[in-house]
């Protein structure tokens, strides 16, 4: 177990000052650019809208539920699409994963703090009022004409659904301006964090010796600077369509609809994996902890991580097989797509490695690492059979495109997140999550998402399009819609589940202390929660797991390392 | 593996998915239970796809065995166990040669499918037109589907009919893909893959349907408030049943003169603004051509039935069919939409 006598770290001895009023605390988390309280607040803040975004989810269940349903009007049910997909995308999977990258990257790397911090929290309030915009055109959208409302176009909104004479009132220009916002200060995080890691890092900490989850961010946050920009780019061409009288996707003017569809997913596909590899890098840290062993294969997975970031810029037109490119095109896209299953392949093997020989343990981070690589070996998978252009005719906005990639966003990157959450809570707050409600979170959460998911991807094959507010009853899509609904209720209640046990432990949990998992790297090194310094003394490392090599003086990893 | 037998198997496969999914609550048209399954091709190219589609499905499937229940064994079989030391595991660092291993082959894997795909891409999309094929343009709008036949100076809606293709007498039909606003995507399942319709971007896709019968599809692109009910019909005729129908709608409309009333609704009131019946003085092209609306088994893009009930609920308020669809309710009287109604169901 873990020894006692780490020499990183400890805390200086400050006498606990005395409790403040309540305002001036809440002002201190406004004010504040410690990268930890920010990291929560954006964490906190993802969950809030995942709340939003999932109870929006859960009234298109209700509606989808039986043919021929009138829960919701076509108006309504088409607002509730469109912002579900723009909030879990981009007010709830960047930011809690911009947040955990806040907290936990200066930590392993041995640093006190992000490199701009005040950066860092314009970064965050940026985000945070790119979301309330996004959500203020429930009030605000009618404009002139009492129409619009919420966004209602899909989340990727292709034109000329978007311009004036389909779009009427200001929803359009919400969403366009919110997602300008938010993606300024998404921006801004990712210059952050890439200005950290290459600047910040504690003595002796070499880029290869970084954790994964460091190296990951890094990689992300490169990506992030080239696929914003883009979606930027277009989100101001539209609002020069629509109030300066330009022509880019005004079709009736001679505009290019296609024109939004190539830029929409060279931005588009980049951010599947902005989204998805910082969990990969999450899972490269809690797997080899609960298996006792090393990664398999550090610098593959380094090679893989980037590898992946370079293929995934050149696949987008995999989301346009059916617009009528050439021949030519789909085939190229064809090859550019399958090759990113080699370096993921990569990914997957060396994890199966890290467990090969391990002693695994079954805590609740663990429960959702194993999940998430099923999961995620089957999403690879299904993604394999989409880049298959001529299968991909069939399949392009069908509810087996929906169930794919909801296999990565849900299956892999939400699994991925609780795992963190589990993994992370008792170093952020100093108790420790609930086990015994962590494994009704993981069991309810794991029946609920294979009904719903699995589900779905059979409706897709019996000719089910996306974006459709109801069907006939003589397709044969009731029955397997029905067990798509109960699949996401039993989701619901297990994310209620989470929230009462983190409400929970964190006034009855146990005391976590520096390292409860016996883990490697720095952030356990410090206490629970961290001084607003993070470490006492600056760290000096000397392998990619100091902490075990403090814990294994007779065996330490830099005899190994390369 | 031969058409018939690549159908059957694909019945078989998706029997019990199928069976499972039979079983639906009250119907919202009176119409035969038909699921547009993609594993039940009825077409050339569907059948292309589907052989394809079996083929990766294969090896996707292999490879989920293979990786998947390594998985599985490595978590069983290396799980921590109770009377355990509490020694930590040897530690391995990774192997160069293992790293190969797992990189080379799913390179070839990659290679293999790769050309596979590559091959049906070219043949599907690239197949020539054969000089006889059928042409028909295919209009996208809001909420409906517009079809010409330009040979043969047909304009109808929502209801594609085209004839059956035999190995004696190939029959394809070539569709040209165009739309009147906003992008919409044309997906029958069982007779191709989908193709998008792009306004100023047409394109082109085309169907060998081997097996007379109706075939359901309807629009996979988001295409505004009702795009759940854009709903499309493909009939494929015997030889016979396709020469008399394209007889039949090369007519100009029925001229009943019992139905005089409703005829004057129709061309006295807004209607003419929007919709065109030959032979009279209604040539809108914004809303389908009704000539020979008769001659459809539904109406609103088929979301209701074409009955003397369901038009007249359709007409006095076409929001309660479609909310949101783009045709208004004209405040027409009672008494005229029954005339007008009347006037609609004559023309054959």
């Amino acid at each position: 177990m873990a020894d006692q006598s780490i020499p990183i770290g400890g805390s200086l001895d400050i006498t606990p000052q005395e409790r403040e009023p309540l305002l001036d605390r809440l002002h201190e988390w406004v004010v504040t650019v410690d990268h930890k309280r920010l990291g929560i607040l954006y964490v906190l803040y993802a969950l809030c809208f995942m709340l939003i975004a999932g109870a929006e989810a859960l009234s298109m269940r209700i509606q989808l539920a039986v043919p021929n349903n009138h829960f919701l009007p076509p108006e309504i049910y088409d607002q509730f699409f469109t912002m579900h997909g723009t909030t879990m995308v981009f007010l709830v999977g960047m930011p809690i994963l911009f947040g955990i990258a806040n907290y936990v990257v200066p930590l392993q790397i041995g640093a006190r703090d992000m490199a701009f911090p005040r950066l860092n929290a314009f970064s965050f309030w940026l985000t945070a009022f790119g979301g309330v915009l996004l959500y203020w055109s429930y009030i605000g959208g009618f404009g002139l004409y009492g129409m619009g409302n919420a966004p209602d176009v899909g989340w990727f909104a292709y034109a000329p659904l978007t311009t004036r004479p389909f779009s009427i009132g200001s929803s359009m220009d919400y969403w366009a301006l919110a997602l300008i916002v938010s993606g300024f200060g998404t921006l801004g995080t990712a210059i952050n964090i890439i200005a950290t890691t290459l600047s910040m890092r504690c003595r002796g900490m070499t880029l290869l010796r970084m954790p994964l989850f460091v190296w990951l961010m890094l990689v992300v946050s490169a990506l992030t600077l080239i696929t914003i920009t883009p979606l930027t780019a277009a989100q101001v061409m539209l609002l020069l369509d629509r109030y300066l009288g330009a022509h880019f996707f005004d079709v009736q003017a001679g505009g290019s609809a296609l024109l939004w569809i190539h830029f929409f997913w060279i931005f588009g596909h980049p951010e599947v994996y902005v989204l998805v590899l910082p969990v990969f890098g999450i899972a490269s840290e809690i797997i080899p902890v609960f298996s006792r062993k090393a990664i398999f294969g550090y610098p593959a997975m380094v090679a893989a991580s980037v590898g992946i970031a370079f293929v995934s810029l050149g696949v987008w037109a995999h989301h346009m097989f059916t617009v009528g490119m050439s021949s030519v095109s789909n085939t190229f896209f064809v090859l550019s797509t399958m090759l990113v299953g080699i370096p993921t392949g990569i990914k997957i093997f060396n994890w199966l490695a890290t467990i090969w020989g391990g002693k695994v343990r079954f805590q609740t981070p663990m429960l959702f690492c194993i999940a998430f690589l099923f999961q995620f070996l089957i999403a690879g998978l299904t993604g394999i059979m989409l880049s298959v252009a001529p299968w991909d005719w069939q399949l392009h906005n069908s509810y087996f495109v929906i169930a794919h990639f909801h296999y990565v966003l849900v299956g892999a990157i939400v699994f991925n997140i609780f795992a963190a959450i589990y993994y992370w809570f008792p170093k952020v707050t100093g108790k420790m999550l609930s086990e015994t409600l962590g494994k009704w979170h993981f069991w309810l959460f794991l029946i609920g998402f294979h009904l719903t998911f699995d589900t779905m991807h059979f409706v897709g094959i019996l000719g089910m399009p996306r974006s459709i507010y109801t069907y006939e009853a003589n397709r044969g899509w009731g029955t397997l819609n029905f067990i798509i609904s109960v699949g996401a209720f039993i989701q619901g209640i297990a994310v209620l589940i989470f929230v009462w046990n983190v409400i929970r432990s964190l006034r009855k949990g146990k005391e976590a202390g520096n390292d409860p998992w016996d883990a490697w790297t720095l952030e356990w090194a410090t206490p629970s929660p961290p001084p607003a310094y993070n470490f006492a003394s600056d760290p000096v490392v000397h392998s990619r797991r100091p902490l075990w090599d403090i814990k294994h003086p007779d065996d330490p990893d830099w005899k190994y390392e390369s | 593996m031969n058409r018939e037998q690549g159908a059957h198997a694909a019945r078989l496969t998706f029997l019990l998915i199928l069976a499972a999914a039979l079983a639906g609550p009250s119907a919202w048209a009176d119409l035969p239970q038909q699921t547009p399954s993609i594993f039940a091709p009825a077409s050339t190219p569907a059948y292309s796809i589907f052989g394809l589609s079996i083929f990766a499905l294969a090896i996707t499937g292999g490879i989920f065995v293979v990786v998947g229940g390594l998985m599985a064994y490595a978590v069983i079989r290396y799980r921590e166990r109770a009377n355990d030391d509490t020694s930590e595991p040897p530690q391995i660092y990774g192997s160069t040669q293992v790293e190969l291993a797992w990189t080379v082959i799913p390179i070839l894997i990659v290679v293999v499918l790769f050309l596979t795909t590559a091959r049906i891409i070219f043949a599907i999309q690239d197949a020539p037109q054969p000089k006889d094929a059928l042409d028909v343009t295919v209009i996208g709008h809001q909420f409906w589907w517009e079809f010409r036949y330009p040979k043969l100076g047909i304009v109808t809606a929502n209801e594609l009919h085209v004839p059956v293709s035999t190995p004696g007498d190939p029959q394809p039909t070539f569709l040209h893909l165009l739309s009147a606003d906003v992008d919409h995507s044309f997906w029958v399942p069982q007779l191709a893959g989908k193709t998008d319709l792009i306004p100023n971007h047409p394109n082109e896709t085309w169907i060998e349907p081997t097996h007379t019968g109706l075939y359901y599809g309807q629009c996979a692109q988001f295409c505004g408030v009702e795009h759940a009910k854009m709903l499309l019909r493909v009939y494929v005729d015997s030889p016979a049943e396709f020469a008399a129908w394209v007889k039949d709608q090369q007519q100009a409309a029925v001229n009943d003169p019992q139905v005089t009333a409703g005829r004057e609704v129709f061309e006295t009131h807004a209607c003419a603004n929007c919709h065109a019946i030959k032979g009279t003085g209604a040539v809108g092209t914004f809303g389908p051509d009704l000539t020979h609306l008769a001659s459809r088994a539904t109406i609103a893009a088929g979301a209701a039935n074409n009955t003397p009930q369901d038009l007249y609920a359709w007409i006095r308020d076409p929001d309660a069919f479609k909310p949101g669809c783009l045709m208004p309710a004209m405040q027409l009287s009672d008494s005229d939409i029954h005339e007008l109604v009347a006037y609609l169901e004559t023309l054959h």
